[in-house]
This record gives structure tokens, C-alpha cells and sequence, in this order.
């Protein structure tokens, strides 16, 4: 009997622990949290640990890498396409967010009024958003065509061009048509997002302030921009993320051309990994933007941190 | 060199059966070819997406007709041949996907150790049909073993409009550099322009401009395989392609591959470097201006610069099967049926002259001299050299194409960011980085 029974009892000890651990609110909490972190293990945590551990080797297409350390990154520090790629990145991000952003906020204010037939002109404010990115980037190659572009027809047709632009033959040129095209793309994210954010701020602050005798000018400097400057802050954040990463719209217009002039980390990054076989480098040069994209992340976080930034301080 | 290569092969594949054989007790065939695909196999092909619609209705036709005879079922799909690069990689890395790509160029030579050994098909094919083109067979085969089997190549020969080159004072199309370069001239003072993609245009950028590298002398690698683009020889060329900009159409920095044929096709273009599919949409289309475009062109070969001899960069189709296939053996069936001659005459019929084939002995088909202008189409892989010359086909070769290394060279000297001299040591950096691994 006493040889039976101590199994019993273990497992009655076993038991009771299983079930005092589920009582525990924190247990069962991360009991909870589990496959939510499960997911973002495997659909987040390693493909970046993945990526991290190709850009320390000098892994080809289909080949097993060896590990080489920084080896990649010393060698894209010699690269002149490398660094190229990453002033245009800068560039293109810098120019495109600050015009998506003054875009945006000017249509959200703008949609925010009593218009008349509002929801129909949201509707059109979104339709660059809805359409496919590889869409609308074949509509801007036709647009920029050096042949057949529609803006240089229009021109010449109306006396003010003798020439048709070069909008993507010429460094510049191709530089500024492929912001312009992002800024098309991207302005209904960042006008759509501010104005649910503009609908969250009280009618009641504006009535106090009409009552103050404030200017419109007052009103949007000491009601508006600090009520919405928390979302602000995420929409810019994502803003900048998406910019910075952009590959599709530059894949399909230039291709990185001409001489590498709107060759972009992402798109350099594809370039060198999958049509060049060398994954290592290609993992290397998506690893290298990590520093630019955490930076922008901490600066919306630590901007959304701050009390005082988001009322409109300095701080 | 081929007619030599076709003798020695036939000689020695005749030699052989013949001492198999023994005198009178079996026919001499030149080849043999055993092979019993597994039972039940099914295969996925990929290729590449078709430019001439007819040629792809034939190529699934055939499929059909080799699953009625052998009752493998092939899944045939089709991407841009762009496309297929990076499908291939991606199938070459996780070990699956198509059991079967109709891919371009040195993508096999990527991930050799992937795909599965195809020396019985590409010697079956060789003794069968007197011998491999040499560049079919450097674009074949590694070391001793065939990786790949070459289907042809979607050619690429100089498109030009015959009345502009006449009234530009030619009657006959110049077969040299030098007049390549005064007939350019000629035609912009006419306002009748060439004009050569300069972009990263995968196919018509890198194939003019390897050309143009080559036809001077100049080359990324020796046959050591070490780097020395940044010479005398290429520096000529840079010179000569700097002319020849000058008489460009304006905006080939930006062309892509198909910005040619759109340019030419609304008579806007005198002169580029395309495939047959300019003329053959041509003359289908429904629109008269584009049929009257078709009458009035013809095709040629590239000119022969200063070095004496062909040097045409022609994109090569390779088929390559996968490791990762449950049916090896039925793969290399379905690439024995379709390269047979019987299928592959056909199938480039329907083409129209499309691909040119890789197999010297598969230029008696009638479609080649069924109109003149289809006839330079023929002997492209005669002409050409393999894009890594002169040194091995593999990860550097394939990585300095891909990022356009010669390309930006000669648009980064034509259109003025640079100086040759300066372009051409910015490329031998560039080559350097991949050739040092």
C-alpha cells in the first residue's frame, strides 16, 4: 500500500501546484501572453535575428555562409553605391515626410470643416492609398516617360516646352520624381490618421477660444497642434518607417537608375541579395538601415513620453 | 569552330556505337538515351513569360502532348523572365518550389551544388545533334558535369528602319564599328535617332554595352579571373560609346527594357538593339502605322569593333531542374522531349524565329530563311560570348551583371558625371568587391 500511495500523493502535490499556479493573476496572465509572443517570435523576432545573423556571414544564394563578423560592413564602408544609397534614402525620406506631413495636415484641417459632399472627397483623399503601390508606380513610369510623358505633352502642347523633361534620365531629375510619386503615394495615410485625430479634440476647447476672441492662427498654434501632436507623433513615426523602407514604388520606376541616382538601402539591399547571390551583403545593407529606423523610433517614444511636449511645450 | 566541334562529336559518338555495336547486328545511332521517369511523376516548370503569344500556346501544347505520351503531368507556369531570378533563388535557398526553371543566363551557376546533374540529357542532346554551340556549352556546364541545358537565347540584333539608314546614306548596313558610329551620326542630323538603353535595363543595357566593352578589347576579368576592366582597351570603348550617346535619343539613361520597343514601335526610333518581337508585333498589329513600321526594318548583327570578331552578350535561356525534385528523372525528360529536334523545329516556328537555338544542327529550319529579316535572328549564339568572359560563369560574373556594373560605367562616362578614366577605375572597384570573395 505505502508503495502506491507516495505516487499518489506526489501527484496530488503536483496537482495542487498546477492549479495554485493558475490561480496567480500573473501566471495566468503570461499563461495568456503566450501565443501572442509565440507569433511574434516567430513572425518578427527571428526573421530579424535571421537577418542579423546573414548580414555577419558571406552566405550566397542556396550556399550555407560561414561567419565573418563585420566583414560585410567594412567592405560596404569601401562601397561607393552602398554610401550613395544611403544619402539617396536619406533624401528621399527627409524631402517626401516633410511634404506628406504639410500635405496631410492641410487636408485634414481642410476635411475637418463643414465641406459640402465630404464623405466623397475623403473617399477620393484615399484612393492613392487603396490603389496597388506597383500600380500606381507603373502610372508614375508612363507619367515620367521620356517619350510619351503626359506632363511634357501638356507642356509642349501648350507653347511652354520645346523639349520633353528628362524626369528619370537625369540624376536630379529622377531624385525629385520618385519623392514627388512617394508623396503622392503616401499623403492619405498621414491626412486620414490626423484628421480621426483632429475629431478626438473637443468643439468645446474651439468655443472657449472663439468666446477668447483668438485668431484662427491661435486657435490651430494653442488648441490644435498640441492636442494633436501625440498622434502626430505616430504618424510621422510610421511615416518615416515606410519612406525609409520603400522599395516598391523605386523597384518598379527606376530600378536604382540612372547610375545608382535613386537606388535606395531597400532596394540596393535586393539588388546585391537576391539578383547579385550574395545574401550576406544584401542582409548587411537591410541591417545598416536599423540604426536610422530605431532613431526614429525613439524619437516618437520618448516624444510620446513627454507630458509637455504633447500639450505644445518645448520640454 | 562549331562545324569542327559537330564532326568530332559525331565522329566519336559513331566510333563508339559502332564498337558497341559491332558490325551489322544493331543500326549505328549516334546517341542513346535511357532514361525511365519514376512512376507517377509530377512536375512544375517555371519559365519565362512570353514576349510572342503563339510561341507560348506551342511550348504548352508540347507540354500536353509529353504528358499524353508519358503520363508525367508538368504544371507549367510563366513570370517575367526578371521575375524568375529571384523565384529561383528564393526555390535554390528553401529547398523548394518549381521542380523545373527555363531561367536565363548564369543563374545556375548561382547555386550549382541545387540542381540536379543533366550531363546524360546534354550529352544525349550534343551526339544527337552534332554538338553544342561553345558558349551553349560554357553556359551549360561546370567543370565536368552539365548543370543547365541551354535552350536558346531570345536574341538580340540590331533593329533598324531601312529607309532612315538609306537616307542617311547607307545602302548596306555597316558591319564595323566605325560605320556603326558614322551611320549614328548620320541619323541624328536626319532627326531619325538611335537609341540604346542606358538604364538598369537588364537585358538591352547590359547586352549593348558588354558589346561595346568586348568589341574593343576591354573585359571585367582575365582568365585568371582577376579584374582588369580599368584599361587602355576600355577606355576606348568608353570613348566610342561617348560618341555614340551623343547621337542618342534623349532619356536611355531611364530606359528599362522595354522602352525601346514602345519608342520604336511610334516611329520615334531608327536604331536599337531588340529581339524579334519589334518586328514580329508589328507586323501582327492591328494598327497600319505599326505595320508600315514592320515593312520598312530590318535586322543585323552587331558590329565588329577593333578586336576582329563577334562579340555579342546574347540572353541565354537555360533549363535547370532542382535536387529538391521527387522527379529527377521525369524532369529530365520533359527537357529531352522538348529540345528533341522534331519539337523544338516546331516550337520555334511558332515562335517565329524567337529563340535562337543553341544546337547548330537546328538552323536548317525553314523559318529562319522564310523571310530574310528573320535570318540574324539564327546564329546569335554563334556570335556571342558568355556574359562572365573571360573568365569562369558563377557568383561574380552573374553579381557584377546584376548590378549593373558595366552599364553604370558607360552611362556614368556618357553622360558626363564622370570621366572615363574615372568611370572605368569606379568599375574595377565595383568588380573588385565580388571577384575577391
Amino acid at each position: 500500500m505505502a508503495v502506491i500511495a507516495e505516487p499518489v500523493a506526489a501527484h496530488v502535490k503536483r496537482s495542487s501546484l498546477w492549479s495554485r499556479a493558475f490561480e496567480s493573476r500573473n501566471f495566468l496572465g503570461a499563461m495568456f501572453m503566450v501565443p501572442a509572443i509565440a507569433i511574434l517570435v516567430l513572425f518578427l523576432a527571428y526573421p530579424l535575428a535571421l537577418g542579423f545573423w546573414l548580414g555577419m556571414t558571406d552566405t550566397k544564394i542556396g550556399g550555407v555562409g560561414r561567419f565573418i563578423g563585420f566583414r560585410n560592413f567594412v567592405s560596404l564602408s569601401k562601397d561607393s553605391v552602398f554610401w550613395l544609397s544611403v544619402f539617396n534614402t536619406i533624401f528621399y525620406t527627409v524631402f517626401a515626410s516633410i511634404v506628406k506631413f504639410a500635405i496631410g495636415l492641410y487636408l485634414a484641417l481642410l476635411l475637418n470643416e463643414r465641406l459640402p459632399f465630404k464623405s466623397m472627397v475623403r473617399a477620393i483623399v484615399l484612393l492613392p492609398f487603396v490603389v496597388p503601390t506597383v500600380l500606381s508606380a507603373i502610372a508614375f513610369w508612363w507619367i515620367y516617360d521620356s517619350q510619351f510623358s503626359i506632363i511634357s505633352w501638356v507642356l509642349i502642347k501648350a507653347g511652354l516646352l520645346t523639349h520633353y523633361i528628362d524626369f528619370l534620365g537625369d540624376p536630379w531629375n529622377a531624385r525629385w520624381s520618385v519623392v514627388i510619386a512617394n508623396i503622392w503615394r503616401g499623403v492619405p495615410f498621414v491626412a486620414i490618421t490626423l484628421l480621426a485625430g483632429l475629431q478626438t479634440i473637443s468643439p468645446s476647447l474651439y468655443e472657449a477660444a472663439n468666446l477668447d476672441g483668438a485668431t484662427n492662427l491661435q486657435r490651430f498654434r494653442h488648441i490644435t497642434l498640441p492636442m494633436l501632436s501625440p498622434i502626430i507623433a505616430v504618424v510621422m513615426t510610421f511615416s518615416v518607417l515606410m519612406t525609409f523602407t520603400d522599395f516598391q514604388l523605386i523597384y518598379t520606376i527606376t530600378r536604382g537608375g540612372p547610375i545608382n541616382a535613386t537606388h535606395l538601402m531597400a532596394t540596393l539591399s535586393f539588388q546585391r541579395a537576391i539578383t547579385g547571390g550574395n545574401l550576406g551583403e544584401g542582409a548587411a545593407i537591410s541591417n545598416a538601415m536599423i540604426p536610422f529606423l530605431v532613431a526614429a523610433i525613439l524619437l516618437s517614444f520618448f516624444g510620446l513620453q513627454r507630458s509637455r511636449w504633447q500639450q505644445g511645450g518645448r520640454d | 569552330m562549331s562545324d569542327f566541334d559537330r564532326r568530332s562529336v559525331l565522329k566519336a559518338g559513331l566510333g563508339g556505337a559502332a564498337l558497341l555495336a559491332g558490325p551489322g547486328i544493331v543500326p549505328v545511332r549516334a546517341a542513346e538515351w535511357t532514361n525511365t521517369p519514376e512512376p507517377n511523376a509530377s512536375i512544375r516548370v517555371l519559365r519565362w513569360k512570353q514576349f510572342i503569344q503563339a510561341e507560348f500556346d506551342k511550348f504548352a501544347e508540347q507540354t500536353k502532348k509529353f504528358s499524353e505520351k508519358t503520363g508525367i503531368k508538368v504544371k507549367l507556369e510563366a513570370e517575367s523572365w526578371e521575375d524568375i531570378r529571384p523565384k529561383a533563388a528564393v526555390a535554390a535557398n528553401v529547398g523548394a518550389g518549381p521542380d523545373l526553371i527555363v531561367g536565363t543566363l548564369d543563374d545556375p551557376f548561382k547555386f550549382p551544388e541545387k540542381l540536379i546533374d543533366m550531363t546524360d540529357v546534354a550529352t544525349y542532346l550534343g551526339a544527337q545533334y552534332g554538338g553544342w554551340y561553345p558558349v551553349a556549352e560554357r553556359y551549360g556546364k561546370k567543370g565536368n558535369s552539365w548543370i543547365a541545358i541551354p535552350q536558346g537565347a531570345t536574341g538580340g540584333c540590331l533593329n533598324y528602319r531601312i529607309s532612315h539608314v538609306k537616307a542617311a546614306g547607307f545602302d548596306e548596313f555597316p558591319k564595323d564599328t566605325d560605320g556603326f558610329l558614322k551611320l549614328c551620326q548620320a541619323l541624328k542630323k536626319n532627326n531619325t535617332p538611335a537609341g540604346f538603353a542606358l538604364g538598369h535595363a537588364t537585358g538591352d543595357a547590359n547586352g549593348w554595352c558588354q558589346w561595346a566593352l568586348w568589341a574593343f578589347g576591354g573585359k571585367v576579368v582575365n582568365d585568371k579571373n582577376e579584374v582588369v576592366i580599368d584599361s587602355p582597351e576600355t577606355i576606348a570603348a568608353i570613348e566610342y560609346v561617348k560618341q555614340l550617346y551623343a547621337t542618342f535619343i534623349p532619356g536611355v539613361l531611364s530606359w528599362n527594357d522595354s522602352n525601346n520597343n514602345k519608342a520604336f514601335l511610334n516611329g520615334e526610333l531608327s536604331l536599337t538593339l531588340n529581339g524579334i518581337s519589334i518586328w514580329t508585333v508589328g507586323k501582327n498589329s492591328p494598327d497600319p502605322k505599326q505595320q508600315e513600321i514592320a515593312k520598312d526594318m530590318n535586322h543585323a548583327p552587331m558590329p565588329i569593333g577593333p578586336v576582329g570578331v563577334s562579340t555579342e552578350q546574347q540572353n541565354v535561356l537555360v533549363y535547370y531542374g532542382y535536387k529538391h525534385s521527387k522527379y529527377p528523372k521525369a524532369v529530365k525528360e520533359y527537357i529531352k522531349f522538348m529540345m528533341d529536334k522534331e519539337n523544338y523545329d516546331a516550337w520555334e516556328v511558332a515562335s517565329n524565329g524567337y529563340v535562337s537555338p543553341p544546337l547548330p544542327a537546328y538552323n536548317d529550319n525553314p523559318v529562319w530563311t522564310s523571310d530574310p529579316k528573320i535570318t540574324p535572328y539564327r546564329d546569335c549564339l554563334k556570335r556571342c560570348r558568355d556574359n562572365g568572359y573571360a573568365g569562369d560563369l558563377g557568383y561574380a560574373s552573374a553579381a557584377v551583371m546584376g548590378d549593373f556594373v558595366v552599364v553604370d560605367m558607360f552611362a556614368e562616362a556618357a553622360s558626363g558625371s564622370a570621366t572615363p578614366k574615372e568611370a572605368a577605375a569606379r568599375a574595377a572597384e565595383r568588380a573588385k568587391r565580388y571577384y575577391q570573395v
